[in-house]
C-alpha cells in the first residue's frame, strides 16, 4: 500500500513535469461553496532582473494567470464530493470558462480540497550514514526509515514532507545534501486523508478528460499564499474559513507542521440565518454578505433589513429584521467555529510556538468585525490575510476567498520536496553485500 | 430601509448622467436632462436569452467540442485548412468539365493577346546601324520578320545570335527602342589580309575569321597575301612577319604556310626566305640585317634557309652557281 501510494504520487509528479514542459496547467480549488479555476502559463522567467537584485519574489514569478473562472459549487459538502455528477458539471463549467478566457486548451490539473478529515502525524527517523557524505540516496533512505504509524485502512497519505534534518548533533538543517557526518535524522510531517474523498475527486477530474498533475490540501496551500514569508519562518497559523469547512494549518520554518479541519464554515452561518429568519438560503446568503457582522452596536437596533418573501401574502412579504437580530444569529455560530479552531490549535500545541501569529483568510473571513471577535477567542495577534499577488490575477480573484487557489498556483510553480521526490532505496543490504563486508573489515581491524 | 426582495413594480431605467470628478453639470445639454424614463416590465427576460437556469453547466458534448476547438492544431486546421479544402474542392468541381476549362483558357489567352497587342508594345520596323548595304540586306534576309509585331513575341536574344552568326559580323547588339523600332547595331569585320587557297581567294580579318570571298586578288591589291593550308589560323603571326618585312618594300609577294607549321616569305624574282617554326620574326630580322650590310637579297640568291638557327643556308640560282664553278675552274687551271 505504501509503495502503491509512492508510485501514484511519483506518477503525478511526472505529470506535473509534463505540464511544465507544455507550459500550461490549470489550478482547481474544489470548495464547498465555489469552485475556482485558474489557468497558469509558465514562461520560465524566474527572475525579474538580470543582476539578481530583485530575486524570485518568493516564488510567485515564473508563471502568469491567463484564465480565471469561478462557479457555484454543486455536490460538494464539507469539502468532500457527495454528488459526483453535479461536481463534475461544476468543474466543467469553471474549467470551460477559464479555458475560454485563456484561449488555450488545458490538459493538466492540479487540484486542492479541504475536507476528508485531514490528520497530521509527526514522524522521525535516524540512520547511520554509509559513507561520510549525505547524498540524495541517503536522504531517501532516512525518509523510508521513518516509522509510519498505523493510520488506519481507507486513508491515504496526501503530504509527507521532510520538515527538519539533523546531522549528528546539528539540527535545523534545511538541505543536508553534500554535508559530512555520521548519522542523519529527519522529522517528517505526514498528512493523511480519507481515501474515498481523494478517489472521488480524481474520478471527477478524469471524467472531465483531464490529467491530474498534483493534489494538495487546501489548508496547506492557503497558508502558502496568505502567510507572508516571515510568518511562515517564525511560526503562524492560517485559518481558512471556507463555506463548508474551516481549515487550520500551522507553519514553522517555512514548513507546514500541522493541519486540521473543522467541519463548519460560512454555509452553516447562512443556514442559521435561513432557519432563524425563515428565508430561503439565497436570501440568507445575501443578507449575510451585505449586512452581516459579529459586533452589535446601538445603531444596529434601528437598522432594519427588509427580508422579503415570495408568498404573495403582504404581511409575510414585508417582514423586516433589525441588524442586531441578525448579528445575534450569526455571532454564536462564528464563535462556535472559532472555539473549535481554538481547541484544534490547543491540541496541536500552538501555545508553545515562539510566534503565535494567526491569519484569518478564506471567504468567511470577510464577515465584518471578525478580527475583533477572533482576537478575543484565539489570541491577540490576529490579522486578516489576503492571498499574495501574482501576475495576471484578475481583480475579482484577489479576495481572501481565493487564497487557496493562489496558494495552489504557488505550489504548482514551486512544490515543496515530498517524500516521493526522493528515490526509494532498493534494499541496500541485498544490493551491496560485498561493500558492507569490506566496510565491516575496515571498521573492525 | 433597504429592499432585498423582488418588488413587482415597473422598473424605471434612466440614462446615466455624467458623474465623477471630471463631470461638470454645466456641460450637460438641457435636452439630455429631461429624458423620458423608460418603463420595462420585470420578468420580460423570462422569455429572453437569460431564461436559462442561472448557473448553466456545459453539456459534455459542448465541453468536449470547445476543448477540441481550443487545440492549436485543430484551430489551425479550421482557420486555414478548411477554407483551403473548400476552395480546392470548388475549383476542382468547376474545372472538372472540359468546356469550362476551355472557356477559361480561351478567356485567359484572349486577355493576354489584347494586352500584348496594345500599340505601346508593337514593333514596326527594324533599323540596322553599322552595316554596309550588302550586309544589311543579308541581315534582313536572315531575320525574316513581318512587322508590325508585338514585342512579347520577339526573341531578341535569338535574333542577336542569328546576326552575330553571320560571317562579316564581328558583334551585334539588338534592342527594342522606344517608338517601336527594333534597333540592330552591328560592328562589321574589317578585311585585313587576302588568303589564297585552292578553292578561291578569301578575305580574312585580324583574327583569321572569314569575311568574304572575292573573285580576283587584284580587287584588294592593297592587302597583303598569304597562302597555304592552315594559314588562316595564324594570321596574327603572318601580320607580324609582314610588318617586319616592310623594309623590303615592293619586293614582298606574300607569305606561304608550309606544311601547316612554318612560313616562307616569298619575294619577287622567285626568291624565298624559309623561316623556322619558332620565332620566325627574329630569323627574318637576321636576314634583313645581313641584307642591309651585304645586299644579300640583291644578289643571285634563290633561297635563304633560316630553318636551322645555327646554320643559315643560302641556295644560289643555277646560273650563279655555274658562274661560280667557272670562276673556280679558271682559277684552278690558271697556273
Amino acid at each position: 500500500m505504501m509503495t502503491d501510494l509512492y508510485q501514484s504520487q511519483r506518477a503525478m509528479r511526472q505529470m506535473r513535469r509534463q505540464a511544465m514542459q507544455r507550459g500550461v496547467v490549470a489550478i482547481l480549488d474544489v470548495g464547498s461553496s465555489k469552485i475556482a479555476c485558474l489557468v497558469l502559463r509558465f514562461d520560465g522567467t524566474g527572475r525579474l532582473s538580470e543582476d539578481n537584485s530583485i530575486g524570485s519574489m518568493a516564488g510567485q514569478t515564473g508563471f502568469r494567470v491567463i484564465g480565471a473562472a469561478t462557479t457555484r459549487s454543486r455536490g460538494v459538502q464539507f469539502g468532500e464530493v457527495t454528488a459526483m455528477q453535479e461536481t463534475e458539471r461544476a468543474i466543467r463549467t469553471a474549467l470551460q470558462a477559464a479555458q475560454k478566457m485563456a484561449d488555450i486548451r488545458v490538459d493538466h490539473v492540479i487540484a486542492c480540497f479541504s475536507g476528508a478529515n485531514p490528520r497530521s502525524y509527526g514522524l522521525d527517523a535516524q540512520v547511520d550514514l554509509e559513507g561520510q557524505l549525505v547524498t540524495e540516496a541517503e536522504i531517501g533512505r532516512v525518509l523510508s526509515a521513518c516509522d509510519v504509524p498505523d493510520y488506519g485502512a481507507g486513508r491515504e497519505v496526501l503530504h509527507a514532507q521532510p520538515v527538519n534534518f539533523a546531522l549528528d548533533n546539528r539540527s535545523g538543517l534545511i538541505d543536508p545534501r553534500g554535508q559530512l557526518g555520521q548519522s542523519l535524522a529527519v522529522d517528517m510531517h505526514m498528512l493523511t486523508v480519507d481515501a474515498v474523498a481523494i478517489q472521488n475527486i480524481v474520478r471527477c477530474i478524469k471524467r472531465c478528460d483531464l490529467e491530474l498533475a498534483g493534489i494538495a490540501n487546501s489548508a496547506y496551500v492557503s497558508g502558502v499564499s496568505a502567510l507572508v514569508e516571515d510568518e511562515q519562518e517564525l511560526g503562524a497559523a492560517c485559518i481558512d474559513m471556507g463555506g463548508g469547512t474551516t481549515s487550520v494549518s500551522i507553519f514553522m520554518k517555512k514548513h507546514m507542521i500541522y493541519a486540521d479541519c473543522v467541519r463548519m464554515g460560512g454555509d452553516h452561518v447562512t443556514s442559521d440565518i435561513s432557519m432563524g429568519l425563515g428565508v430561503p438560503a439565497s436570501v440568507a446568503e445575501r443578507i449575510k454578505t451585505f449586512n452581516g457582522g459579529v459586533h452589535a452596536t446601538g445603531a444596529d437596533d434601528r437598522d432594519m433589513i427588509d427580508i422579503g418573501g415570495d408568498t404573495g401574502d403582504w404581511e409575510h412579504d414585508r417582514r423586516t429584521v433589525s441588524r442586531a437580530e441578525l448579528i445575534g444569529i450569526m455571532r454564536p455560530r462564528v464563535e462556535e467555529i472559532l472555539e473549535e479552531v481554538r481547541s484544534r490549535l490547543d491540541a496541536a500545541g500552538f501555545e508553545h510556538m515562539p510566534s503565535q501569529q494567526i491569519v484569518l483568510t478564506g471567504g468567511g473571513s470577510q464577515i465584518m468585525g471578525l478580527d475583533g471577535l477572533a482576537s478575543r477567542i484565539l489570541g491577540q495577534r490576529v490579522r486578516l490575510g489576503r492571498p499574495l499577488r501574482v501576475h495576471g490575477l484578475p481583480q475579482s480573484a484577489t479576495g481572501p476567498g481565493f487564497s487557496s487557489a493562489v496558494g495552489l498556483s504557488l505550489f504548482a510553480a514551486h512544490p515543496q520536496d515530498e517524500w516521493w521526490d526522493f528515490e526509494i532505496p532498493v534494499d541496500t543490504y541485498a544490493a551491496r553485500p560485498f561493500k558492507r563486508a569490506v566496510r565491516w573489515f575496515r571498521d573492525n581491524w | 430601509m433597504r429592499s432585498i426582495g423582488a418588488a413587482r413594480a415597473l422598473v424605471i431605467h434612466r440614462r446615466k448622467l455624467p458623474s465623477g470628478p471630471d463631470a461638470g453639470f454645466e456641460d450637460v445639454q438641457p435636452e439630455e436632462l429631461n429624458v423620458q424614463p423608460k418603463v420595462r416590465l420585470r420578468g420580460a427576460r423570462l422569455f429572453g436569452r437569460s431564461a436559462r437556469p442561472s448557473d448553466p453547466a456545459p453539456s459534455r458534448l459542448s465541453y468536449r467540442y470547445q476543448r477540441w476547438m481550443l487545440t492549436p492544431g485543430i484551430r489551425l486546421g479550421v482557420r486555414l485548412g478548411l477554407p483551403m479544402v473548400v476552395l480546392a474542392g470548388t475549383l476542382g468541381m468547376y474545372f472538372a468539365a472540359e468546356d469550362r476549362r476551355e472557356a477559361v483558357s480561351a478567356y485567359v489567352s484572349d486577355l493576354r493577346r489584347s494586352i500584348q497587342e496594345r500599340p505601346e508594345f508593337m514593333v514596326n520596323l527594324m533599323a540596322i546601324d553599322g552595316a554596309g548595304t550588302g550586309l544589311a540586306q543579308d541581315i534582313r534576309e536572315v531575320v525574316p520578320l513581318d512587322f508590325p509585331l508585338s514585342s512579347w513575341d520577339l526573341d531578341v536574344e535569338q535574333i542577336r545570335d542569328l546576326i552575330a552568326g553571320l560571317d562579316p559580323v564581328k558583334s551585334a547588339t539588338v534592342r527594342i527602342r522606344p517608338g517601336g523600332i527594333l534597333q540592330v547595331d552591328v560592328v562589321e569585320r574589317q578585311p585585313i589580309i587576302v588568303w589564297r587557297t585552292r578553292n578561291g581567294i578569301e578575305l580574312l580579318d585580324e583574327t583569321g575569321a572569314h569575311v568574304d570571298t572575292i573573285a580576283a586578288r587584284s580587287d584588294h591589291a592593297d592587302l597583303p597575301l598569304i597562302a597555304g593550308a592552315g594559314a588562316d589560323a595564324h594570321v596574327g603571326e603572318a601580320l607580324e612577319i609582314l610588318k617586319t618585312s616592310r623594309s623590303l618594300g615592293e619586293r614582298v609577294r606574300g607569305l606561304v604556310r608550309i606544311g601547316e607549321r612554318r612560313w616562307d616569305l616569298v619575294l619577287d624574282r622567285g626568291q624565298r626566305i624559309m623561316l623556322p617554326v619558332d620565332r620566325p620574326v627574329r630569323a627574318l630580322e637576321r636576314v634583313l640585317a645581313v641584307n642591309e650590310v651585304q645586299d644579300l637579297l640583291e644578289r643571285d640568291v634563290a633561297v635563304v634557309d633560316m630553318r636551322l638557327g645555327q646554320r643559315p643556308t643560302i641556295r644560289m640560282t643555277k646560273a650563279a652557281s655555274e658562274d661560280w664553278w667557272n670562276t673556280k675552274v679558271t682559277v684552278g687551271n690558271g697556273q
